[in-house]
């Protein structure tokens, strides 16, 4: 039904940590990304949230080929462009680009406002002639809502939400059909964040963009997005649309981290159920055998230190076409919900907590 | 009454200009309660923090006026080596950045164990064996192996924690939490948050939470004071203000934040920017960004009006405000 | 009491265009209302002004600006210009010939026509010194220009690729560090023949590229971890685009001060060496031959010294001066 635009199989990261001063041995490596896979498809928002050292912005590099993968395959309309170079490279990269973190360090200091969002013009002039540059220019801070006549400001004369349009406008320059956007409102204040949350819900509609959109802050990407992707030490441990996973999660971590989210709401306080997790997360260099959770797992059982789950439909769930019925990794899925539900003044703690069906 | 800062003005003296931080902050805090500092960056919060702390960074820096009363008596009227002995004993922070706030080059054990023969004129063995202590009531697993290890040593959550055990140390008797989980993930922030909670109820201290995350204020706070270019422009029980805020500022926060529980349409946007605090906006200083604003705004200043009992709003119009 | 009800930005915006433009219009009032109010400046916590009168202004213009209202700056800038002018045109302010001497009047003290006095070999010291600033001035400036150019390119490129090429920089770096220069001058250069300030700036390049080499590495590195060199590689920009479009007009202001400081050792260097007789030779004319022939006389015609010497000293500190007052004027845009 969906066209995917973007499939992505088998993914992997590792750096390798090596020893010696001239003649480097490897005697490790850091697995940042161990085997992801997912699609997108062509108008959607895909959400991939986790906490640091899970590898989403490892895989957000690799997506616009500033990394290229140790494995696996990344298929812009059935093209693998993780193994391409030279022009081919090039021309490709016209179609996925990507948005910034820090909107301190992602604009050049010393180029002006015009010459920041016309240098991917400069780049590729195929895509426009030189005459039309400037206008093309004024249209996209029109675009992201700045005013046109500021084409000729440096960056450091701008706010924190203005210079993160502008790295938006950049992103829009080549008209791309995928942005990645890599926790594009962490590092601006709440009140501006919702500015550019709008914006880049408008932008998607305006220009039929698909986004993948990676933050930590659950909240957010709930908001913008239509599928959610949980990541955990380099993999994906659960996949669905965000009802799925917000409203009937059927992963621990993911009920874990679900519970530990804050709401705005003190009346919520006594209602919630807290999951807090034991431990701190392994290191990327020696991941546990089996289930990588599975140090942290209240579940954990014998199954899970021997075999690695995969991330499908779980047995239990096969049958019932239910929205428990999506993409998991455990040997013990579980639905369990753990976020408040709107509006629930007489709700008691036993109505928040389902078990399995 | 534990801390009570009474209209509190601090200047910043730069190569350009006079930036006024913090202009006529009052809030209290009693023994065991938890007030939470509301705001965003340049709303004066985390200065008005170091002002009480005594760790202002005197150039450029400079109070120019106020009170903080600690159990009664003017801080600011103490000596250096008075306020020193507060400090740490009494009084203790705990930062956003535990990283930068440890010293890299002691181990842990050492920083903890300084605390003790430094206030409490105890032996570095008795000084070691307290700081194990304290590494196990914050939750470190093996504290005693652990104790000779470096900052460095440690996970974010670890070090944050670690910098809770030294703040605890001498049990005093205020803490100030200056976005001490900001930086941590989700699920550390809610460890860190509970131990907090849990220490705080068995000591009975007075807790000064400053923060941007409503959510996290939700969960923890007793009262709420929010800021913005300095001032307070709404204070409240927590549980009146999330419910129904009686100031413009806090309203639209509430109404711009993504809720985990909600998938939105549009989210309500507080339009224009935070104000340059070398030009603050005469009248109320919200006005350029306000719904709301009418001509009395731009000239003037609202004081805190009392909207009950427990509430107060610096806006000219908080019965409009309230009733939605 | 207010007419208008409480009616959320969320009406406005909901319209799309209307509320980018709604936007774009508050925006460019604060921007503008800020700008009005006289000085923009990097306040504590709130958004840049545009300035005084409105204009765009690049980070250079910003330290051009700070230069130019530091006192230190001025004062060094004019000793540099009136030094750089005479080196050109030394006949402006002395007429004799540095080299036509009169046995006759060796070492007699100031007298009229000759402010400075005679030296050793009844030259004329106020001619002496005079003709001397265009040789230190040049080897300063030849020096200076060879090192920081030669060591920003070989750091710079081996900051930029990093791998091997790093790590046969950085012996290469720690090897000729580690030679003595005064040490490394009086061996190397008391072979050389040659009469021209060549083996001397020479010499100065081939000790002295590690210094800047180092700086232009680490400044390099840095600017190259900044997200806007990601962003670029991620449009698809060439290596040499990264490097001379982002990377340099970003990295170069650290290697600028410490250039310009260097710039008052070279000189200094240069007297050094001449005066321990490897540098510049008859009849060259140079400061530091001065000193040398005139550290004897010190007793008796002590003029014959100083002269030289205060020169030599004003220029070096004029030089240390200008780098300090740049130094001052590009590090907070180094951030």
């Amino acid at each position: 039904m969906a066209e995917s635009i973007l499939e992505v199989t088998g993914l992997v990261k590792h750096y390798p940590l090596t020893q010696g001063i001239l003649f480097k041995k490897q005697v490790g490596a850091v697995k940042a990304v161990d085997g992801v896979d997912f699609t997108l498809n062509k108008g959607e928002t895909l959400g991939i949230v986790g906490e640091s050292g899970c590898g989403k912005s490892t895989v957000a590099k690799m997506l616009v080929n500033l990394e290229r993968p140790t494995e696996g395959s990344i298929k812009f309309k059935g093209e693998d462009i993780s193994r391409m170079s030279g022009r081919a490279l090039k021309a490709a990269r016209r179609n996925i680009q990507m948005v910034f973190q820090d909107p301190y360090t992602s604009l050049n200091p010393r180029m002006t406002v015009g010459d920041i969002i016309g240098e991917p013009y400069e780049i590729h002039p195929e895509v426009a002639p030189k005459g039309d540059r400037r206008k093309r220019v004024q249209d996209l801070l029109d675009v992201v809502g700045l005013n046109p006549e500021y084409i000729n400001r440096y960056p450091h004369q701008f706010s924190g939400g203005q210079r993160q349009r502008i790295g938006i406008a950049r992103g829009l320059a080549l008209r791309p059909e995928v942005i990645v956007a890599d926790e594009p409102v962490s590092a601006l204040d709440v009140s501006v964040q919702a500015q550019v949350i709008n914006l880049l819900d408008r932008l998607q509609d305006e220009f039929d963009l698909s986004y993948i959109f990676i933050a930590h802050d659950l909240s957010i990407v709930r908001h913008i997005s239509d599928r959610v992707g949980v990541m955990y030490l380099g993999r994906i441990v659960e996949i669905g649309k965000d009802e799925e996973i917000y409203d009937h999660p059927t992963h621990p971590y993911t009920q874990a981290l679900l519970s530990a989210v804050p709401v705005p709401d003190p009346d919520a306080r006594d209602h919630r159920e807290r999951i807090i997790l034991a431990g701190d997360v392994p290191s990327p260099t020696n991941i546990p055998s089996g289930c990588r959770f599975r140090t942290r797992c209240w579940k954990a059982q014998e199954r899970c230190s021997l075999e690695v789950p995969l991330l499908a439909v779980p047995a239990e769930f096969r049958l019932a076409s239910g929205p428990a019925a999506h993409d998991s990794a455990c040997h013990f899925a579980e639905e369990k919900q753990v976020v408040p539900q709107e509006e629930t003044p007489e709700a008691t703690p036993d109505d928040l907590d389902q078990g399995a069906e | 009454m534990l801390l009570e800062v009474r209209d509190l003005h601090v200047e910043f003296r730069t190569r350009d200009g006079v930036a006024k931080a913090v202009n006529g902050v009052n809030y209290s805090v009693d023994e065991g309660e938890t007030l939470a500092v509301l705001g965003e960056s340049g709303s004066g919060k985390s200065v008005t923090a170091q002002a009480v702390m005594g760790i202002l960074d005197t150039p450029p820096g400079k109070i120019t006026g106020g009170e903080i009363l600690f159990r009664g008596k003017d801080l600011l009227k103490f000596k250096e080596d008075e306020r020193r002995k507060v400090r740490g004993a009494e009084m203790a922070m705990i930062f956003q950045d535990a990283l930068s706030s440890l010293n890299p080059v002691l181990s842990v054990g050492d920083q903890l164990g300084e605390m003790f023969i430094v206030h409490r004129g105890m032996s570095r063995k008795d000084a070691r064996t307290k700081a194990v202590e304290l590494m196990d009531r914050v939750r470190i697993p093996g504290a005693a192996q652990r104790v000779r290890d470096y900052p460095h040593q440690f996970s974010g959550g670890m070090r944050q924690r670690i910098m809770i055990a030294m703040a605890l140390a001498l049990e005093p008797a205020l803490i100030i939490a200056d976005e001490p989980t900001t930086a941590l993930d989700v699920t550390v922030q809610a460890q860190v948050m509970d131990l907090l909670a849990e220490l705080q109820r068995e000591l009975h201290m007075g807790l000064i939470l400053i923060t941007h995350d409503l959510g996290v204020v939700a969960d923890v706070a007793d009262k709420i004071a929010v800021m913005y270019a300095g001032r307070i422009v709404e204070s409240a029980p927590v549980h009146d203000i999330y419910k129904a805020p009686a100031h413009p500022y806090t309203r639209g926060l509430l109404d711009s934040i993504p809720r985990l529980d909600q998938k939105g349409q549009e989210l309500y946007a507080i339009k224009g920017l935070p104000p340059n605090l070398m030009h603050i906006p005469p009248g109320c200083a919200f006005n350029p960004r306000c719904p709301m604003a009418q001509d009395v705004c731009r000239t003037d200043e609202p004081e805190l009006y009392e909207v009950d009992q427990h509430r107060g709003s610096a806006c000219h119009f908080w019965r409009e405000c309230l009733n939605g | 009491m207010p007419e208008q009800p409480f009616e959320p930005e969320r009406a406005i915006a909901g319209t799309g265009m209307g509320g980018a433009m709604d936007l774009a219009a508050s925006e460019a009032e604060t921007l503008e209302q800020q700008s009005s109010a006289a000085s923009g400046g990097r306040a504590p916590g709130g958004p840049e002004g545009t300035g005084p009168s409105g204009k765009p202004h690049s980070l250079w213009s910003d330290a051009w600006r700070d230069l130019r209202r530091n006192p230190v700056f001025i004062i060094s800038a004019l000793v540099i210009l009136f030094l750089v002018v005479i080196s050109l045109w030394p006949s402006l302010i002395a007429s004799g010939n540095p080299l036509k001497c009169d046995l006759a009047k060796a070492q007699e003290g100031s007298q009229p026509g000759h402010p400075f006095g005679y030296d050793g070999q009844g030259c004329d010291v106020y001619t002496r010194t005079v003709y001397g600033t265009r040789t230190s001035v040049t080897v300063g400036v030849l020096a200076t220009l060879g090192v920081a150019i030669f060591g920003s390119v070989l750091g710079g490129l081996a900051g930029f690729f990093g791998g091997v090429w790093d790590s046969i920089l950085s012996r290469l770096t720690d090897i000729f560090f580690a030679i003595p220069v005064v040490l490394g001058g009086l061996v190397l250069l008391s072979v050389v023949t040659s009469n021209t300030v060549w083996p001397v700036i020479g010499f100065m390049v081939l000790l002295g590229w590690p210094q800047i080499s180092r700086i232009a590495r680490g400044s390099v590195i840095t600017a190259k971890q900044n997200d806007y060199v990601q962003a670029a590689r991620a449009l698809g920009a060439s290596n040499s685009r990264l490097l001379l479009r982002h990377i340099t007009p970003n990295a170069v202001a650290p290697v600028i001060v410490v250039a310009t400081i260097a710039l008052g050792t070279y000189i200094s260097l240069e007297a050094t060496l001449s005066y321990l007789g490897v540098g510049l030779k008859p009849p060259t004319v140079s400061w530091g031959i001065d000193i040398s022939a005139a550290s004897q006389y010190i007793r008796n015609a002590p003029h014959m010294l100083l002269w030289p010497a205060g020169a030599l000293a004003s220029t070096v500190l004029a030089f240390i001066m200008l780098g300090d007052a740049v130094r001052d004027a590009l590090d907070p845009k180094l951030r």
